[in-house]
């Protein structure tokens, strides 16, 4: 069974660094090898961009959608559905957890969207670098008041969220250290914003106002001197509490979840040693992304990890509209579309605070269950979708199916998927129920194509569905 | 515990988008309400004037003749200090009744909380339309989320046929009984189960449902009688949530504005007189609030957001007329060029809370607030 093995490494690979993929897909991925496709996938740039041009044509108002929910959620829902570089997005995804920056305040999609692109150019690069361009991110300072910052007056809101959210976590750090921090970081700030009637909303640009700086001797993390924001980060970036945090948040979004980073200071990891791996990566490689990813992709704790890791929102809706195809185009409709991670309790480009959403088992309420299950389910039903009729004509080349061979084969193309043994019983059960599916003779191929999609209904419908 | 038939029941209607105070309970005698509003201002001859001072904006006509019944309270002004006036925020800040920091729990999450701790009723709570309201929220306490239409609300709705829809719902049933040890797999199966059950609770309201009212065909009117039939079939449902938007009149204020409140007039109107009609209303009110209003001049074409509001109790214990004051529309008294609140939020909730739903809203709203006199 060594290449269903493949399949099912590939498949958990692909659900992790992307968005899943199909059985086509998946197949040609495991021709190219494991190794290769983690290479290929850290490598975005090899890839071609997204035909923004196409998003333009249909959706003109996502071009810069200023105030107006739901355009920019349609933008990056755009690129989510039809990136080839799926590493890339999800890198951007998991920044954007980090980094949480939200609409509710800043009140301007095309700078978010802005950030959100820092995210992708930079996201897999240097660390160190990453945390300075983040310190100069309009949308980053506004948000968390630094150009409230001043020499005369300190603001300590980014300087302590920097500290404890983008860094080093609580415990690692003193109240002077934020204080510090904040002073070092006096003087970032942006443009003076051009009013935005009637005109509409114009670009933020970074400004650096040395007169407003406080350039005094300042102490943080027991160095010396007379920092500046730059050297507060080159300072972070040492200390081994960054490398294990930056470490366990990678650790949280791509290999298994974690408690919530408030725990974080009190509840150890699960796998202190998959911590470790990361972390020393993280240094010896002087901060590279990339590095880090390329060890966890490849490490047994990531593959052995399969399902232990509950969908987000942008993972379920993302993912089911790349299986089934069909919503490549930003058709009329696509605002709705774009709007269904926020029911189901994450609402892109707005999380609910810095500190970004509560993942894991937190994303399942009794009002997002439904809603993540219905709207699965309502499009891997649908037989007249491509994806899901690319499963039907695969089931259909075996022939006749058993109960049997209904059962695992749906699950398999849907996947693998993994289910416990009650569950997968009671999917047999209602398979024996309607005995052999066959697409001999027109009325047969109804009934069989009706089957599978109740199948595949009631799989997605599973609670083992709910992880990747 | 589980609710009876008078327990007291609050529905909430919230007006999403920030609704415009001064066309809506319009100081038509104060000269400067005509002064700031050369483009937006609703002629003389068209207001629906409830007393010497103030009038309805003409589509409001349904709830003029509520007020007239004395069953509408105008609470005046209402608002919170330092207004961010930014949609998402300021809509938490109504929802968690948190100004200063971020919140996570929703009050009416508290609610629900304190009206069945134990979760033997998971209908206790009941939201129309697709979003999670932050107001509902808080860990581990049930909300029915009723996306669509009530007669379709359940898991995989789309398999409609009936003796394949019971067989499959069983099946779910079975696949999500709970498993013990896995900490994550059980939560799992709880949700879902909890789910299920209220769906086959609330199945039988639009089946127990018979009425002679006519409903307007618009969303709001559609989400009202979804919870006039779940109120009618006695489920033990107390908190009702749904909203209506979006009154974000930057531009095109009028006829927009007009159109959203005869919307939300006629709907209500219909989900009033349903429940009248069925000896049912008595334990009702109603909460009607945005989450700020709108700037005293207009722009041109609308008006933009502003910070006090007013906030609408209705319902046949209601004691109607005016509580609180109309904010100043002197220059020198506004703040940001906006009405300036001078009656705190979380009073009017407090009120509800204490007066109407028996609660000690202390712990629920944070704090000790001033209550407005509606309700006895």
């Amino acid at each position: 069974m060594a290449y269903q093995d493949d399949i099912a490494l590939m498949s958990h690979l692909m659900r992790r660094a992307g968005f899943g993929a199909g059985r086509d897909e998946l197949e040609a991925r495991v021709a190219k090898g494991y190794e290769a496709t983690v290479e290929e996938l850290l490598h975005p740039e090899t890839q071609p961009p997204v035909d923004a041009y196409t998003l333009m044509r249909y959706q003109p108002a996502a071009l810069l959608p200023g105030g107006q929910p739901p355009m920019g959620n349609v933008n990056w829902m755009f690129y989510l559905v039809n990136t080839k570089r799926p590493l890339e997005e999800k890198i951007a995804l998991f920044w954007h957890h980090v980094f949480a920056t939200g609409n509710a305040k800043v009140d301007n999609y095309d700078q978010l969207l802005e950030q959100i692109k820092l995210f992708r150019d930079m996201g897999m690069g240097n660390y160190r670098d990453l945390m300075v361009e983040l310190a100069k991110n309009p949308s980053m300072i506004f948000w968390l008041d630094n150009n409230e910052n001043h020499g005369n007056a300190v603001n300590e809101n980014w300087g302590r969220e920097l500290l404890e959210l983008f860094s080093m976590g609580v415990g690692n750090y003193t109240e002077k250290d934020v204080r510090e921090a904040s002073r070092a970081f006096t003087g970032w700030t942006f443009e003076t914003k051009i009013p935005r009637l009637p005109y509409g909303r114009f670009p933020w640009k970074f400004e650096y106002r040395p007169e407003d700086h406080d350039d005094g001797e300042k102490e943080f993390l027991g160095h010396r001197g007379r920092f500046n924001g730059e050297d507060i980060i080159n300072i972070i970036v040492q200390q081994p509490a960054c490398a294990r945090f930056v470490a366990r948040h990678l650790y949280n979004f791509f290999v298994a979840d974690e408690p919530q980073v408030p725990a974080w200071s009190i509840e150890a990891p699960r796998d202190p040693q998959a911590i470790d791996v990361l972390a020393t990566t993280f240094r010896q490689s002087n901060y590279d992304i990339r590095s880090v990813l390329r060890v966890m992709f490849n490490a047994d704790f990531f593959k052995n990890a399969r399902f232990q890791h509950m969908k987000s929102p942008a993972e379920v809706v993302v993912g089911t509209l790349r299986l089934v195809g069909n919503y490549e185009i930003p058709r009329p409709g696509y605002g709705e579309l774009s709007m269904q991670p926020s029911y189901m309790g994450q609402d892109l480009l707005n999380p609910p605070s810095v500190e970004g959403w509560h993942t894991g088992k937190e994303w399942i309420n009794s009002g997002s269950l439904m809603a993540r299950i219905n709207f699965v389910a309502e499009l891997i039903g649908d037989p007249s979708l491509p994806g899901v009729r690319a499963i039907i004509n695969r089931l259909k080349a075996k022939g006749t199916l058993s109960p049997e061979q209904l059962v695992d084969g749906c699950l398999d193309l849907l996947g693998p998927v993994e289910v416990g043994a009650e569950t997968r019983q009671e999917l047999l059960d209602q398979a024996k129920e309607w005995g052999p599916i066959s697409w001999d003779g027109e009325t047969k191929a109804q009934t069989a194509d009706q089957r599978v999609g109740e199948m595949l209904q009631l799989i997605v419908a599973t609670r083992e569905y709910q992880f990747a | 515990m589980a609710g009876t038939q008078k327990d007291p029941v609050l529905v909430v209607l919230q007006l999403s988008g920030g609704n415009d105070y001064l066309n809506t309970v319009i100081p038509y005698n104060n000269p400067l309400y005509r002064d700031n509003r050369p483009t937006v201002g609703i002629p003389d001859d068209q207001i629906l004037h409830l007393d010497n001072n103030y009038g309805f904006h003409p589509a409001m006509a349904p709830l003029k003749k509520i007020w007239d019944e004395g069953k509408l309270a105008i609470m005046h002004g209402v608002g919170y200090a330092n207004s961010p006036r930014s949609h998402f925020r300021s809509m938490d800040i109504w929802h968690t009744c948190e100004p200063d920091k971020v919140g996570t729990e929703g009050w009416l999450g508290r609610v629900a909380r304190e009206f069945d701790p134990r979760k033997e009723n998971v209908i206790t709570t009941v939201s129309f339309g697709p979003s999670l309201f932050r107001a509902l929220s808080v860990q581990g306490v049930p909300v029915a989320c009723v996306a669509g239409p009530l007669e379709r609300y359940g898991f995989l709705p789309t398999i409609q046929e009936q003796t394949q829809r019971l067989k499959v719902l069983d099946r779910f049933a079975r696949m999500y009984s709970p498993m013990v040890g896995s900490g994550v797999m059980e939560y799992l199966g709880t949700t879902g189960l909890d789910s299920l059950k209220g769906a086959d609770i609330l199945k039988v309201a639009p089946q127990k449902y018979a009425s002679t009212v006519k409903y307007p065909d618009t969303p709001i009117a559609r989400k009202l009688r979804g919870v006039a039939q779940v109120h009618l079939a006695d489920l033990g449902s107390r908190i009702f949530y749904c909203d209506h938007g979006s009154f974000d009149t930057h531009a095109s204020q009028n006829p927009g504005h007009g159109n959203l409140w005869t919307a939300v007039s006629e709907g209500l109107d219909a989900f009033m007189t349903d429940l009248q009609q069925h000896d049912h209303a008595d334990n009702v009110i109603v909460l009607l609030f945005s989450e700020f209003g709108r700037r005293v001049h207009d722009n041109g074409s609308g008006t933009d957001h502003g910070a006090a509001g007013p906030v609408f109790v209705l319902g046949e214990k209601v004691k109607g007329g005016h509580y609180g004051d109309y904010p100043s529309l002197k220059a020198e008294d506004l703040v940001q060029g906006d009405l300036n609140p001078n009656m705190d939020f979380r009073g009017v909730y407090s009120t509800i809370l204490e007066k109407w739903l028996k609660l000690d809203p202390k712990p629920i709203v944070g704090g000790t607030f001033e209550q407005p006199a509606f309700l006895n």
